[in-house]
């Protein structure tokens, strides 16, 4: 698959995607970006005056990235894809700096294993000046949702 | 290896994913990884990879799809270790 069907074949809609474009990606690893639209509804309550992007969301970056685009485009190919993601089962992030509206950001994904159908991987998201906001590891197992549903 | 030995490896190796320490403590052969020890699919996988590093074998699918007991993991390590 290339970088571009990955992103076709991502299970998400406009208003829970965070994946802008793949920049590079093979069955170890991959690597996107992300731009934090400053209008998101969600800097009018965190916080009160102060929006700073949550870091859920951040790890939600890095897992549709991470994990969801590289267990895509290891397990399945354009005719397989569709309804075809991975159920977060586990995080454990880090965090170090804020990331404010309208940065971007980059998320770098290194496989740890995927085997009997979990996809484990070391995950690091870093901001415009390359500099680590947070990182750790995140798994989830492969799932297929109907895709009639 | 006996199955004393086994269920004592099984248990340390266990540990660090199961919810429920009451049936941690009291394992024996006929306690389930999912319903008693509430461990999720996810950290079944850990528990395998574990095991395959700890007695230096590889678990199959077909055997991994088998392994939600102590019963069943037992069997398989024993097939595994003989078969080398």
């Amino acid at each position: 698959m290339t970088k571009e069907e990955v992103l076709e074949c991502l299970p998400y809609g406009p208003s829970f995607l965070f994946v802008d474009a793949l920049d590079h990606i093979d069955n170890e690893g991959a690597t996107g970006h992300y731009t934090f639209h400053p209008e998101m509804e969600c800097y009018k309550g965190h916080f009160i005056k102060y929006p700073v992007t949550p870091g859920v969301l951040l790890t939600e970056v890095m897992a549709q990235i991470g994990l969801v685009c590289l267990g895509i485009y290891i397990t399945a190919d354009m005719e397989t894809c569709k309804g075809r993601s991975f159920a977060l089962t586990s995080s454990e992030v880090h965090f170090r700096l804020p990331v404010f509206p309208g940065e971007k950001v980059t998320v770098i994904s290194e496989k740890v294993y995927f085997r009997f159908g979990k996809l484990k991987c070391k995950v690091k998201l870093n901001n415009s000046e390359g500099k680590e906001v947070c990182s750790g590891i995140i798994s989830g197992m492969i799932i297929t949702r109907p895709t009639n549903a | 290896m006996d199955q004393e030995t086994l269920i004592a490896a099984i248990k340390e190796i266990v540990k660090p994913y199961t919810k429920n320490e009451e049936a941690l403590n009291n394992i024996s052969e006929n306690t389930d990884f999912v319903n008693d020890l509430q461990i999720n699919s996810a950290n079944l996988v850990d528990i395998i990879l574990d095991v395959e590093e700890k007695f230096n074998i590889v678990v199959d699918n077909d055997s991994m799809e088998r392994m939600l007991n102590v019963k069943a993991a037992i069997e398989i390590i024993q097939s595994k270790l003989a078969g080398q």
